[in-house]
């Protein structure tokens, strides 16, 4: 592939999105519009993450690609294959060892420390956009902080369903200013957007906006007082590694109903293993 | 006992190794290749490059072929190419007053300076199946003359004479390029053309019905369709002149509407636009439609609330790239928020039992 550029993306457009992320890192929460490339991959396969990830990577960095939490879903493995090829970058499961994570629908579980970039795969990263499908109005809204709308929406769940009924995607605020969609991570994550160590990059290409949390950033999940946040898991230890912290996938088994709890995050689950943990279902 | 999927990478090797397999067909048969598709599909090459957005025929049909005949994921081939294309300049303003014309209809003239122009055309065909074409290709020659070098002048400009339709008047200020800049709203006409110039053929052509069938009617008739080459030529800042670099195949369709007149403006003809590139005529019609409705705001007319009058709803989902990108991603792993929707909806009707439950001991 040495007709491309490192990391695929010309320089000129790497600046563009270099500049893009700062003013993001600047104004936490804020979209930030750019002008997204068409790549070599679908829009909805992680088009900004990939931008994102081209313009931040480096030749000595270690780069770690999940999907699902997992490293070898297929998406992800293609990814990981495609900066291999157009990056040459050392790439690893390991997410202690890596440099920069690109992921889609989850934070690892082990927390990340200050050096790492954690970058995000985004497909509607307007948090209004459910409540208000104008994009000209949802920025309107942003710009008076007029939130009402989401807090209205979050109340009437309550009022239904006895809680709010939303499981992924869960929105929250950014420095008490910007309400901002975390992706559809499942609200499990949630707490670990807040005063994290690491740098976290948010990249929508088909809606060409990029956003950011600086290290250490307050996030707070919205609720109200009598309906505390709760960051919800299914209720079991994961049958590979025992583990009852993390977040789980359920995995039908036969035709008979039977089922396992094993952890999303794959890295996090071998790891466990390796270190003598053993869950119900291990062999 | 259950053991973690493994493996994407190999399963993703065997399935583009038989992809390819299924690409090339049957091996008995005789392999396309790609100047036959730029020859005998030039209709397909066509809305390749417009939606594209880029006009090279060869690698049109390259990626028609790569693409199995699927045009979306060819225009997706040729998007995803381009973007990676140095910009060296622009050209000027192409004249397509000077086009030389396969063909031009008007349709509001019975006859004009320079003529109706048939051309190459399916208009008055009978769709007969040939079965003729099953087993032999041969076609015998079209008659010919010689081109008629005269001027072939804008429909639009002899009613622009009369006053009878709106000035177009002449705009030098360099367009948005919505390929290097996000679209934002509020979107003017150059970046509304720009958009639906590579805009999905199938999507213009449903909203450009709609307006006909009465979702902000508003009557278009065809003042002229014109389909020829023109030249391009480019400033070259060292030489202080401009000079020609290529030619290009266009279809430009200049629409005539009724208008009563408004507030600000006196009744006279309005003008719906449509420019794209190759014999593309369904899609330069459809455009010059959608452009119309669009104006409804600067022309001082209602809202009608119809999808073709909303410029936000018309630009951020005309672009089959990435609609297609957008709905087919929903196929990728999704189970990390299903799981997480599994328990909310079990908690859910847990609760909803339990107090059932309670109602009927009470």
């Amino acid at each position: 592939m040495t007709d491309y550029n490192f990391a695929y993306l010309d320089e000129q457009t790497k600046r563009m999105i270099r500049r893009a992320i700062l003013k993001g890192l600047a104004i936490p929460g804020y979209q930030v519009p750019f002008a997204s490339r068409e790549m070599p991959m679908p829009y909805g396969w992680g088009t900004g993450g990939i931008q994102v990830s081209a313009a931040v990577l480096t030749p000595e960095d270690r780069f770690k690609v999940i999907d699902q939490g997992a490293d070898d879903t297929t998406n992800a493995v293609s990814i990981r294959t495609f900066f291999e090829r157009t990056a040459g970058v050392k790439t690893t499961t390991a997410t202690a060892e890596a440099t920069v994570i690109q992921t889609r629908h989850r934070i690892p579980e082990a927390p990340l420390t200050e050096g790492q970039i954690l970058v995000y795969q985004v497909p509607i990263p307007e948090p209004l956009r459910f409540l208000e499908p104008r994009e000209s109005e949802t920025r309107k809204m942003h710009s008076l902080e007029e939130y009402g709308l989401m807090h209205v929406k979050l109340y009437e769940d309550i009022s239904r369903h006895g809680h709010i009924a939303t499981s992924y995607a869960y929105p929250v605020k950014v420095e008490g200013r910007y309400v901002m969609d975390p992706s559809p991570i499942p609200k499990f994550d949630n707490p670990k957007l807040g005063d994290m160590a690491a740098i976290q990059l948010f990249g929508a290409g088909r809606e060409q906006r990029i956003y950011a949390l600086p290290p250490y950033t307050q996030v707070v999940s919205l609720d109200f007082e009598d309906h505390p946040f709760d960051p919800s898991r299914a209720d079991h230890p994961c049958g590979l590694c025992g583990a009852e912290d993390s977040y789980l996938d359920e995995v039908i088994v036969d035709d008979a109903g039977g089922r396992m709890f094993v952890c999303s995050d794959t890295d996090y689950c071998s790891a466990r293993q390796a270190a003598g943990h053993t869950g119900k279902d291990a062999a | 006992m259950y053991v973690a999927v493994k493996g994407g990478e190999r399963a993703i090797e065997n399935a583009h190794a038989w992809l390819a397999e299924e690409r090339r067909g049957d091996p008995g048969v005789a392999e396309l290749d790609v100047a036959q598709i730029r020859q005998q599909l030039g209709l397909a090459v066509n809305r390749v490059m417009a939606e594209g957005s880029l006009y090279d025929p060869d690698l049109a049909a390259l990626a028609i072929k790569q693409a199995r005949g699927d045009l979306i994921e060819a225009i997706f081939l040729i998007r995803a190419y381009r973007t990676t294309l140095p910009r060296f300049g622009a050209s000027t303003p192409v004249d397509t007053g000077a086009m030389a014309c396969d063909r031009r209809i008007s349709a509001t003239f019975k006859d004009l300076p320079g003529g109706q122009i048939l051309g190459p055309t399916f208009d008055y065909t009978h769709r007969l199946l040939d079965f003729k074409l099953a087993a032999e290709g041969e076609v015998p020659d079209a008659p010919k003359r010689d081109a008629d070098l005269a001027d072939v002048p804008h429909v639009t400009g002899f009613l622009n004479r009369e006053g009878l339709i709106e000035e177009a008047p002449q705009d030098d200020t360099p367009p948005p390029d919505l390929t290097r800049e996000p679209l934002e709203m509020p979107a003017d006409r150059a970046l509304r053309l720009q958009a639906l110039a590579r805009a999905d053929e199938g999507f213009t052509l449903g909203l450009a019905y709609s307006t006909q069938r009465g979702y902000a009617r508003n009557h278009a008739f065809v003042g002229e369709l014109r389909i020829g080459s023109v030249p391009v030529e480019m400033e070259i800042p060292e030489l202080g002149f401009a000079v020609e670099i290529g030619e290009i195949t266009l279809t430009e369709c200049e629409t005539v509407n009724q208008f009563k007149g408004s507030k600000t403006e006196p009744p006279q003809f309005t003008r719906g636009y449509g420019l794209v590139f190759g014999q593309t005529e369904r899609k330069a019609i459809s455009m010059a439609l959608v452009d119309r409705a669009l104006r409804w705001e600067e022309l001082g007319e209602d809202d009608q609330g119809a999808p073709a009058q909303d410029a936000e709803f018309v630009l951020y989902h005309a672009d089959n790239i990435q609609a297609t990108g957008f709905l087919e991603h929903i196929k990728l792993p999704h189970y990390v928020d299903f799981q997480s929707e599994l328990e909310l909806v079990r908690k859910l009707r847990r609760e909803a039992g339990a107090h059932q439950v309670q109602e009927a001991a009470e």
